[in-house]
């Protein structure tokens, strides 16, 4: 079934299934493979993405579903890595496999959004859908009150 | 000296905790082959660009342990070229030219330290060749700075990318002549370096083997056998062909013969291969499948039957002696006290955040694989094997994997993608769900063990008896279901007997991260807590006593075991460091004793490294644990290479060891129970306490730390749980023992 998605501010065409996940048109249809599967329950986070700002899981997401609204995927957060969350977790050498990193970032992007400066239990409760094999959990605690920190940098100088 | 694999076994023979001689020794011997080790060169590794880019090849496997950075870190300081300037590339598989290229038994350190080091100063050497030959000057006069070669008394200079030409041309020193830096002025090594691959990672673009990408390719899913070494008898095949994106439906005939010990890398499961356009459009036909399996003898496998019968091999003697000196029966006897426990653990998977797969192309007779292997010839040598094709057919790209604790040193995976590979000729790729990655996992094996220990009058260990109920038959033993002779309190116990008993298996076993010591090490350190609660003396006072016995050193009996002695044998002072440094960190000796809140103490030597951990919990009244906060001190020799990363893998040991004490995997009618993280969970972030880390430098070669901070987590939270309630934790996971985390 034809169908009109809106990824990274740009409209897709794709012709599936309309139960697919959303998870798997990214991935083996758009071949945005930044959007990892970990579980494919939305249990472990791995496959976060933003549907209109709202961080939810494109394993458990179907894509007849998220037609005309706004899509971001870890490819789309911003242009070469410079969203302060990206900032802050390369300068914090967050990753150490890595896998589950695009969707570590894209939920502590949404949170964010709209908790600007959180505090480590409204970190906690954020973070805590999105599962790391490697324990990075302290570094991205980090990572997320720098980007926090820089954000209000950036509203200071601005206002 | 030269640190090839020849001598890294022999090495981590003598590592604590048994690891390598039973847990990596066979799988690594194998892939070693006979023959002398490789002469390393400098051309090999470096490539210099006219414009003063230097581009190394990062020759181990990447799983997230940093090597990509760390063995690359080792070369560019002693080329004297600035990190800014360098690009790391991950070398294809080719260990005539390369070395090892595995990733396992925290080895890249202790294996790299010296060889890459003096690979770049091999390199560095040959560029000042270059430029004396040029300028008529001896060598020796010339100096080299940030990736230039200077002569200070003309003033001369000239940049690596002008020399490159001329100095790769030139022969390559004998590695075991050139001089080494003097660490003080190391300006790489030992300064945290981000990680190559960051920027990469958190951009999404495409590097771990699930985002390969080919013109044409497949993407293939395997329905395997639900119990281990069944044979599929009939399928619906003719109706899932028809299936929207369907192409391809294989049946996998399988390889595996039921044992009583399943040996490392059992084979190739029974199965039906499902190829399709996508993946999703695989699963889908997946679940349309009918089959009927012939499930085989595996089918009377399960955890209670295990769990019987191992209590039954408790009460019986012992069948094999691993260790045994002094009088063990006799010193029992003649103590004032004996303490006896009994101690369970259970399977469990990696469950690594990616799971298996992996990318192959079947072409004019020649395989090319891209895999995130962490054993990559071995799994080339098994897909030559299974394909019946030669060696040298098959090209092999290393794939950075997402995480492997072990789990990707076996190449089941990379099998059966080869295998499918071979009939489809378009590039396939293969990927596991969820439910196929823990169903299938060559998992940890359970244990049990049964304890007896002795004390004086004075409070003092008498003797140590040790018996472990594991896995196999009386010749062989499950993979990772082995203990080694010098498990502590080997050689410290003035009298001691490890024994084994072993029953049937059949189930792929095999590493998972510190395998052995993840469950030795929490064994025998709650014991060492029990024996000094008996005793009446404190947890930290008895054990450093316990460390100053006379060592009584292991003389190995068979034709495997080597002794351990000089560094590579455990250190009483080092274990004694890392112990009086977390209790001074964590003021262990002014810790409130209330009810309800504890601290634990423990600490291991495995993997050539040394950690000493303390975890402060509550407990409330629904026995809910709550981890407050951890003190950790590691002692992994002289030098810590990359300092950031090194103190995030610690972390994750930490973090993973907490993961380790929820987890279990279990059988009914020879089928695994569990199926994803719902029940098989890892730690979230809001049970993750802070971690306070601390390094104790010693005098000895860098070692790993993939491993060694992981095991005392485990004992350290028991303790404290049992400082805090009275209660001892001898079951895991916690929730058999009646606790669960917070």
């Amino acid at each position: 079934m034809p169908l009109k998605l809106t990824i990274n501010s740009v409209d897709k065409m794709v012709d599936v299934a309309p139960d697919t996940p959303l998870l798997w048109v990214l991935r083996d249809v758009l071949n945005y493979t930044g959007t990892k599967y970990g579980c494919g329950m939305g249990l472990c986070g791995a496959c976060t993405v933003h549907l209109d700002g709202k961080a939810i899981r494109s394993c458990m997401t179907r894509v007849s579903g998220v037609e005309g609204k706004a899509i971001t995927t870890i490819e789309g957060l911003s242009s070469d890595g410079q969203h302060p969350v990206q900032v802050a977790w390369e300068a914090l050498d967050v990753p150490q496999c890595g896998y589950c990193q695009a969707g570590q970032i894209m939920s502590a992007a949404a949170l964010l959004a709209h908790t600007p400066h959180p505090t480590d239990a409204e970190i906690d409760t954020a973070m805590s859908g999105n599962l790391c094999r490697c324990g990075t959990y302290p570094r991205i605690r980090q990572a997320i009150h720098e980007a926090a920190n820089a954000n209000q940098g950036t509203t200071a100088n601005a206002s | 000296m030269r640190i090839d694999r020849r001598s890294f076994l022999q090495m981590s023979v003598l590592a604590g905790g048994g690891l390598a001689l039973n847990l990596y020794r066979s799988p690594l011997a194998k892939a070693q082959g006979p023959g002398k080790p490789p002469d390393l060169t400098p051309q090999a590794f470096i490539q210099i660009a006219p414009t003063g880019i230097v581009t190394i090849m990062a020759r181990a496997s990447e799983t997230g342990q940093g090597m990509r950075n760390m063995l690359p870190m080792l070369i560019a300081e002693e080329l004297d070229v600035d990190w800014k300037d360098v690009r790391v590339q991950q070398a294809d598989l080719d260990e005539k030219k390369y070395g090892p290229q595995f990733s396992g038994g925290s080895a890249n350190t202790p294996m790299g330290w010296d060889p890459m080091r003096r690979v770049g100063a091999a390199g560095r050497q040959l560029l000042i060749a270059a430029a004396a030959q040029t300028w008529s000057v001896p060598a020796a006069d010339c100096t080299t700075k940030s990736g230039r070669v200077l002569h200070a008394a003309s003033g001369r200079s000239a940049g690596y990318g002008e020399l490159a030409a001329k100095a790769a041309a030139l022969p390559a020193p004998a590695l075991s002549s050139v001089k080494l830096k003097d660490p003080k002025d190391y300006r790489i090594i030992g300064h945290s370096q981000t990680g190559v691959d960051t920027h990469t990672i958190i951009t999404g673009k495409p590097i771990f083997g699930i985002d390969m990408s080919l013109p044409g390719m497949l993407y293939a899913t395997i329905q395997k056998t639900p119990v281990f070494a069944g044979k599929m008898k009939t399928a619906n095949l003719d109706e899932i062909k028809t299936l929207p994106g369907v192409r391809h439906v294989l049946v996998i005939e399988g390889t595996i013969k039921p044992a009583a010990a399943t040996p490392w890398e059992a084979g190739m499961d029974s199965g039906i291969a499902i190829v399709a356009d996508t993946w999703w459009q695989a699963q889908q036909a997946r679940k349309q499948l009918k089959v009927e399996w012939d499930p085989g003898p595996a089918v009377a496998q399960t955890s209670e039957g295990f769990e019987k019968r191992a209590g039954e091999l408790l009460q019986a003697p012992p069948v094999t002696t691993i260790r045994k000196y002094g009088d063990v029966d006799a010193a029992l006897k003649s103590s004032a006290k004996i303490v006896e426990a009994t101690y369970q653990y259970p399977f469990i998977a990696h469950a690594t955040m990616e799971p298996q797969g992996c990318t192959a192309h079947w072409k004019d007779g020649k395989l090319e694989m891209w895999t995130s292997s962490t054993l990559p010839s071995d799994g080339r040598g098994l897909i030559a094997k299974t394909l019946a094709i030669k060696e040298s057919d098959i090209t092999t790209h290393m794939v950075r994997g997402g995480g492997s604790f072990g789990r990707r040193l076996q190449n089941d995976y990379a099998v059966e993608t080869a295998w499918i590979a071979k009939q489809i000729d378009v590039p396939v790729k293969l990927l596991w769900s969820r439910e196929d990655d823990i169903a299938h996992d060559p998992f940890r094996p359970g244990g049990t063990v049964g304890l007896k220990g002795g004390l004086d009058a004075q409070g003092k260990l008498t003797v140590w008896r040790h018996h472990l109920i594991t896995f196999g038959d009386d010749k062989h033993t499950a993979s990772g279901g082995e203990i080694g002779a010098d498990s502590y309190p080997s050689g410290f116990a003035p009298a001691y007997g490890l024994y084994t008993s072993a029953q049937p298996l059949m189930l792929r076993t095999g590493a998972l991260r510190a395998p052995g010591d993840n469950a030795y090490c929490w064994v025998a350190q709650s014991f060492i807590d029990e024996m000094t609660h008996a005793a009446g003396r404190d947890p930290l006072e008895f054990q450093l006593d316990l460390l100053s016995n006379k060592q009584v050193p292991w003389s190995g009996v068979g034709p495997d075991e080597h002794e351990p002695t000089g560094q590579d044998a455990l250190v009483p002072a080092r274990y004694k460091g890392v112990l009086q440094l977390v209790a001074e960190k964590s003021g262990w000796a002014k810790r409130a004793k209330e009810p309800g809140r504890g601290m634990g103490i423990a600490a291991w030597f495995c993997h050539l490294g040394y950690f000493a951990e303390v975890a402060d919990v509550s407990v409330d009244e629904s026995n809910k644990v709550t981890i407050h906060h951890v003190w950790a001190v590691g002692d992994v020799g002289s030098q810590i290479i990359n300092p950031r990363a090194a103190e995030s893998i610690s972390y994750g040991g930490v973090i993973d060891g907490l993961s380790e004490m929820v987890q279990e995997i279990t059988l009914s009618d020879g089928k695994v129970m569990q199926s994803n993280f719902h029940n098989h969970p890892l730690i979230r972030m809001k049970q993750v306490p802070p971690i306070d880390l601390y390094w104790i430098k010693t005098d000895y070669a860098p070692t790993g730390l993939g491993e060694p901070t992981l095991p005392p987590i485990l004992p350290a939270v028991g303790n404290a749980i049992f400082a805090a309630t009275g209660k001892r934790v001898r079951t895991l996971p916690l929730q058999k023992s009646g606790f669960s985390l917070a």
